[in-house]
């Protein structure tokens, strides 16, 4: 520890941080611009110039180590004259145009302009012009007004891990601006935004659509990936204007993704669903609340009594809240039947029984960091976790080395350590190798159920490297990703990974598809549990009589869309809870209830670290829509079923996770068993697909984005495949090809990709485009038009 | 050649005797041949470049020995050494001349210099624009290398040293040393902020030292001769020869090797006096960055570190830039300003702006457009950018701006009351005529 | 894009470097290039920046920052004339004068049949030699009387 004064007070500091970082543990202010805590240190703006004892000149506080004995002032006439004076150059070239920037309001430049700009410029020459770039749909440019701070220019390098902007020229030519026509297109380009002090870099959909203190700031929580990343809604006239992040360092720290800063345009589109509906005949009609519900709750009635309660099943979406959740399994189970789940996109369920707590990540986000060795299985990371990656990127500055196994790979801009690119079929195959070579290091037992499997185990330099990588950890993860809990044998994955976490020390966790798959389990929306009853796969194999599809589009949201649909569609009677108004239900459904999304509902999401984030409503809902958990309520009233005399949303959580924002350990568990010897499945024959879900396919918010949906990442699906496999399909690239499977077919721009797996094409779900072709994962046929 | 000493020593015969033969029939290559023969350890040698007083050539004029010992000796991992050849500082033009004519003994100064601080590789880095002396040092290497003076296992000792040269591409600023440093790590050269000093943080992260081309090029003749004799050359706290480097209104402009603390007198007869036998009018003692003195005050200086500092300016690079009475300082100014605002890398604030608003309002003055306020306004923006940036351009680039206005005020006033020169055009057309000794 | 021959050179500079540091050549990769396409296109600068494992606008930064590289066409000769305050007073701005006069072009521009563009240079470190001036980045020619830029003119033309 150091003693040092800043302005008279005295403190102690420990060795090695800043005058800036010294400066904020006492409370006082030193104007910066450039200086960002998540970023390097740039000390270009200067502004930060303070007086230090025996310093013959004012130091910049960001980039001056505290020494022992140090005298600092920060606000002394040496450091306020520097700190004019660096004013008064920031300002000669700036346009001055706050009347008309949407940084006016929030504007690092104008509020410290105020306390240390001149009332007139000095400057008499004419201001530099500086050409706007075209960044991509989010993010607007008005470069006139920056100030080179250069904060863009690190977050693309350091955090999203790809430089895409830069600062070309030189001396007063220099501008920041991305290779000539490139946009920034990194899933946390939002966050420029953010960083940006002076209204340079602003957001494109929110341009000109409100002033910041026009706007209430209301807290709430993302839905979309399984982080919860805690977001600040601004809303002006009962509209959700803009979404900005609310700084937590424990999950999104100070970013958001774009897809949790974006999807709010969503909220009032075109496909908003505002009142009830009622099918008659090939009609729709709008309808009162108490007319749809009497329906539901009488077609419900009259289906359970003719065809008995198993013939009743609910859809729920991973996306839904924790509230929304248990009561739709109370109503589905309550009528007697165990047909409830939300797990859409998986295939495999054959562990459920053995399951003793909800899948999930196995520690705390915040501990990622702490890591040295992680293996991510069946994931694509990136995009799937945008800031999970994020935090891995950091952490892989710091030494921690990474291992992956999938059978396509994007550009993580991360270093990957330890990269196996194996076909779907193959990856038990090489999970089995790493355990064995794992075993033989660490001198550990394998666990005797894999002993006849491990004559199958693919031992070769890839799996040796990943194998010693996690022996030399002593921190180590092993996750499971989408993929993986979306594989066709996604239990033997489960299995092995969970193994390769035991036997090499390491902790074992899911990292979770959606905002609430965690709290999906907690509910109990999984059809085993309390009442056992047919999963998602099932339930969509052989027709039901009633469906209630809470916030789902089963056509995009579940595993085999095609079918989903095919089957719904034979229903009796399907109720569709939703926000939105999606062509496709108007052909399935019977019945529209319009349900609020999550800026218009109290409700929770349980992210995968098992902390339970609950929000408000932070507008009105539209028209006549309502909260989804007190529709769902009524309804279970309306159906006379006990438990439903919930009046609060507290007691509703309570009831679906205890109400603690600390979900119980106890109830969050991966581990899972099989009987008998592990055997593992058959080669594949053909060429198998991977299916990825695209970033801004994922969801019903997302995809109704139109910013988001103008990106580069939601453009069009393509089938990828591998330079051999090309060849050996004789398909060219750059081509249409038509990709089929026995249910149907696809035609699609064949991309050539060295990060797909022999034998494999990478062909996004969640599209649909793709939606014909049945299961996200199979065997598909790939052939010239 | 009309220079004499131990790096440009007068049997230097222009093109023709910079190859290895010659160098090492001049003696070359003996004192690093003596170094490993006799094994003299490390810190004897940085014992012998202290006691010798040599003081960086390229302008800041820290003590060499000091510097060298600063390098941490027991660092794990890669060491590096750079040489600054990014001679781009007006008027200074000792460090082509240096490579073109003798470049081994730079090639011998980093390879001791690479011994005694344990640096496992070295870059020299030359300015771009002298790219023909680029190719000749590239050559000088590879002599070396062939000689077993560079690479593994040097001279059949356990030493082993690679050097190789980098180029530069059109950037004044590179010849900043952590802005060189990015440069040779391949990007734009941009100045780092410090600490961390290169001696801890150098190229790629790792302890790095860096001097200039003369430096290097003295550092033969100290292990040879002894620092002793070095410092015998010139005076106390001034070790050695330097290269001055003499240009403008001059009969005979050129590099001259005297020992520090010759007089200026002396070094400006040496150039032949001044032009056309015109009045002294004024000198920059040390490269352009180095503030203005009147002729008359130049006169009574010496030629070393110690003098000119009394003097009011620096010795800097010993670039002597010598104006005569058909300068107009106003257009000498203007230049000089353009220079910098053209050549700030634009990544602090003070510079990035400030260099472009002492130019345009230099440049109004100069075409009759300036105020009654700009003198103070010069001033006042100088000082602000002063002390305020990151690296030494923001001092650069007023320091002539302060030094011009305080010693020629009065006609930088005459051209704002009058919108015109004080010295007559026609003066002023003859005396920047194209002239060639 | 870039011949064998150039990409041979690259590898050259490439060498220089340690093993884990090969952007340090994106210098002498952009000048290796340029030598050969005559300036620096958008595309040349990306193909450098692939061939050195390095992000676009990465080079871009580089190839903008250092005024020796093009990023627009130029004649087949281009001629720098120092015109810096030493070179100035030995007649730097007089050579450049009388360069324009012979060529009938101002500084940043290029004869009508594409061979000489004219450019104003700062400090090249050659101020005893002046008046200076380069030609194509490479040839420094020093003590530029009138008749020795008649020579040089006449020269460049063959």
């Amino acid at each position: 520890m150091l003693d040092i004064e800043i302005d008279g007070k005295q403190l102690q500091v420990s060795d090695g941080i800043t005058v800036m970082e010294a400066a904020n543990q006492v409370g006082a202010y030193v104007p910066h611009f450039c200086y960002h805590k998540k970023l390097s240190i740039a000390a270009n703006c200067r502004m930060c110039l303070v007086q230090v004892e025996k310093a013959p000149k004012p130091l910049p506080a960001c980039a001056t180590p505290v020494t022992n004995g140090m005298k600092v002032w920060t606000h002394s006439e040496q450091a306020v004259k520097a700190q004019k004076g660096v004013m008064e150059f920031l300002l000669i070239n700036h346009p001055l145009d706050c009347p008309i920037c949407d940084q006016g309001g929030e504007c690092q430049l104008q509020d410290l302009s105020v306390g240390y700009g001149g009332a007139q410029s000095r400057y008499q020459e004419e201001k530099r012009v500086v050409s706007n770039k075209d960044l991509g749909p989010l993010v607007s440019t008005d470069m006139t007004r920056c100030i080179n701070c250069t904060r863009c220019v690190r977050f693309t390098t350091e955090i999203a891990g790809l430089m895409e902007l830069g600062q070309a020229f030189r001396g007063e030519h220099a501008e920041i601006m991305p290779f000539v026509e490139k946009t920034v297109d990194t899933e946390l380009s939002g966050n420029i935004i953010d960083l940006c002090p002076v209204g340079a870099l602003t957001s494109k959909p929110f341009r000109f659509a409100a002033r910041a203190w026009e706007m209430s700031r209301r807290k709430s929580v993302s839905p979309h990936d399984s982080l919860g990343s805690n977001l600040v809604v601004q809303v002006k006239h009962d509209t959700v204007k803009r979404v900005l992040p609310l700084e937590n360092e424990e999950i999104n720290e100070c970013w958001l993704s774009d897809k949790d800063r974006f999807s709010y345009e969503a909220l009032n589109g075109e496909e908003r669903l505002t009142r009830p509906m009622v099918k008659q005949g090939n009609s729709w009609i709008e309808t009162e609340w108490s007319v749809a519900l009497e329906y539901v709750a009488n077609g419900l009635k009259s289906i359970v009594a003719e065809h008995g309660a198993d013939s009743i099943g609910a859809l729920a979406s991973p996306h839904a809240t924790s509230e929304e959740l248990y009561l739709t399994q109370s109503l589905i189970r309550g009528l007697g039947s165990g047909n409830v789940d939300f797990r859409l996109r998986q295939t495999d369920f054959s562990l459920d029984q053995s399951l003793t707590g909800a899948p999930w990540l196995g520690m705390s986000v915040a501990d990622i960091g702490t890591l040295d060795r992680v293996l991510i299985v069946g994931s694509f990371f990136r995009k799937d976790h945008p800031l999970i990656a994020q935090r891995v990127r950091q952490a892989v500055k710091k030494g921690m080395k990474v291992s992956a196994i999938n059978p396509a790979f994007d550009d993580w801009q991360l270093p990957i350590a330890n990269k196996l690119v194996v076909s779907p079929d193959q990856m038990s195959r090489r999970l089995l190798g790493i355990l064995k070579a794992l075993s033989d290091q660490k001198g550990v037992e394998v666990s005797p159920v894999f002993g006849e499997a491990m004559a199958d185990a693919v031992i070769d330099d890839g799996v040796l490297a990943v194998a010693g990588s996690l022996a030399s950890g002593r921190r180590v993860a092993v996750w499971l990703g989408n993929f993986a809990i979306q594989h066709g044998n996604a239990s033997d994955i489960h299995l092995l990974a969970q193994e390769i976490s035991r036997v090499s020390g390491a902790r074992f966790g899911v990292l979770g598809e959606a905002a609430n798959s965690v709290g999906g389990y907690l509910a109990g929306a999984v059809p085993f549990g309390k009442l056992n009853g047919k999963n998602a796969s099932e339930m969509l194999s052989t027709a039901l009589k009633a469906y209630l599809l809470l916030n789902v589009e089963p056509e995009l949201d579940c595993a085999n869309g095609f079918a989903a649909v095919e089957t719904i569609a034979k229903a009796d009677m399907v109720a569709v809870f939703s926000a939105f108004k999606s062509k496709a239900a108007l052909d399935y459904a019977d019945v529209l209830l319009p349900i609020s999304p999550f800026t218009e509902t109290a409700g929770t999401f349980v992210n995968c670290e098992g902390r339970a984030q609950s929000f408000y409503p932070v507008v009105k809902s539209l028209g006549d829509s309502r909260p989804g958990w007190k529709v769902i309520r009524v309804l279970g009233e309306m159906l006379g079923l006990a438990g439903f005399a919930l009046d609060s949303i507290e007691e509703v959580r309570r009831a679906s996770f205890g109400g603690q924002s600390s979900v119980d350990e106890s109830k969050l568990n991966n581990t899972v068993s099989r009987e008998g010897a592990f055997v593992s499945s058959a080669a594949a024959r053909g060429l198998q697909r991977v299916a990825d879900i695209p970033i801004y396919f994922c969801d019903p918010l997302v995809r109704r984005s139109a910013s988001l949906q103008a990106t580069k990442d939601a453009s069009e699906p393509v089938v990828r495949m591998n330079r051999r496999s090309l060849t050996q399909y004789g398909v060219e690239a750059g081509t249409r090809v038509r990709v089929s499977t026995g249910k149907g077919q696809a035609v699609v721009l064949a991309v050539e990709d060295e990060g797909v797996a022999d034998g494999c094409v990478r062909l996004a779900g969640g599209h649909l485009l793709t939606a014909h072709l049945g299961t996200l994962n199979g065997e598909v046929s790939v052939e010239r038009l | 050649m009309t220079v004499q000493g131990i790096i440009l020593s007068p049997d230097l015969d222009g093109d023709r005797t910079w190859r290895i033969g010659d160098y090492v029939k001049r003696g070359g290559y003996d004192a690093l041949k003596k170094i490993i023969a006799d094994k003299i350890p490390a810190d004897q040698i940085i014992g012998e470049v202290k006691k010798s007083a040599l003081r960086g050539r390229g302008g800041a004029g820290f003590p060499t020995g000091l510097k060298w010992s600063f390098m941490p000796r027991a660092f794990p991992g890669a060491k590096y050494l750079a040489c600054n050849s990014d001679e781009g500082e007006p008027g200074t033009f000792k460090d082509r001349d240096i490579l073109r004519y003798n470049p081994h003994t730079v090639i011998e100064g980093m390879i001791i210099a690479g011994y005694a601080m344990g640096c496992e590789r070295g870059y020299n880095y030359i300015h771009g624009e002298i790219f023909e002396v680029y190719e000749r040092f590239e050559e000088a290497l590879q002599e070396a290398r062939d000689a077993g003076l560079l690479g593994k296992n040097i001279l059949g000792s356990d030493f082993s040293f690679e050097l190789y040269a980098h180029h530069g591409y059109g950037a004044y600023i590179c010849g900043e040393e952590t802005a060189l440093l990015e440069s040779i790590e391949g990007k734009k050269g941009q100045p780092r902020f410090k600490p961390p000093f290169p001696a801890s943080f150098g190229l790629y992260g790792k302890p790095t030292t860096i001097n200039n081309t003369e430096t290097f090029a003295s550092i033969p003749f100290i292990i040879r001769e002894g620092g002793d004799a070095f410092l015998a050359l010139g005076k106390p706290n001034n070790g050695g020869t330097k290269l001055f480097s003499v240009s403008g209104h001059v009969n005979k402009p050129g590099n001259f090797e005297i020992p520090l603390g010759t007089p200026f007198s002396t070094l400006l007869e040496m150039a032949g006096g001044v032009r056309g036998g015109r009045k002294l009018k004024a000198v920059i003692p040390g490269g352009s960055s180095a503030p203005v003195l009147p002729g008359s005050v130049m006169m009574d200086c010496t030629m070393d570190y110690d003098s000119i500092s009394k003097a009011g300016s620096m010795l800097g690079s010993g670039a002597v830039i010598v104006m005569d009475e058909s300068t107009c300082m106003v257009k000498a100014l203007e230049r000089l300003s353009y220079f910098y605002f053209e050549e700030s890398c634009g990544q602090c604030t003070p510079c990035r702006e400030g260099t472009g608003w002492l130019y345009r309002v230099v440049h109004r003055i100069e075409n009759g457009l300036g105020r009654p306020d700009d003198l103070d306004l010069l001033n006042s923006v100088t000082t602000n950018i002063m002390g305020r940036t990151i690296c030494a351009l923001g001092d650069a680039a007023s320091m002539p701006v302060q030094s011009f206005v305080k010693h020629f005020g009065e006609e930088f006033a005459f051209h704002i009351e009058h919108k015109k020169c004080l010295v007559p055009k026609d003066v002023q057309h003859e005396g920047s005529k194209i002239y060639v000794a | 894009m870039l011949s064998p021959e150039s990409l041979k050179k690259i590898d050259r500079e490439i060498a220089k470097y340690p093993p884990d540091q090969k952007q340090s050549a994106s210098m002498s990769a952009l000048r290796i290039a340029q030598e050969e396409r005559g300036w620096l296109a958008n595309e040349t600068i990306e193909f450098v920046a692939e061939y050195l494992g390095m992000p676009a606008i990465a080079v871009y930064e580089v190839a903008s920052f250092y005024n020796m590289y093009d990023l627009a066409p130029v004649g087949a000769k281009k001629i720098v004339v120092c015109t810096n305050l030493p070179c100035a007073l030995s007649g730097g701005v007089h050579a450049a004068e009388y360069i324009k006069k012979k060529l009938g072009i101002d500084f940043n521009e290029t004869t009508a049949d594409g061979l000489f563009t004219l450019k104003e240079g700062e400090c090249m470190g050659a101020c005893g030699d002046a008046p200076v001036l380069l030609v194509n980045n490479h040839q420094m020619c020093s003590w530029m009387t009138e008749e020795k830029i008649d020579q040089l003119l006449a020269d460049l033309k063959k």
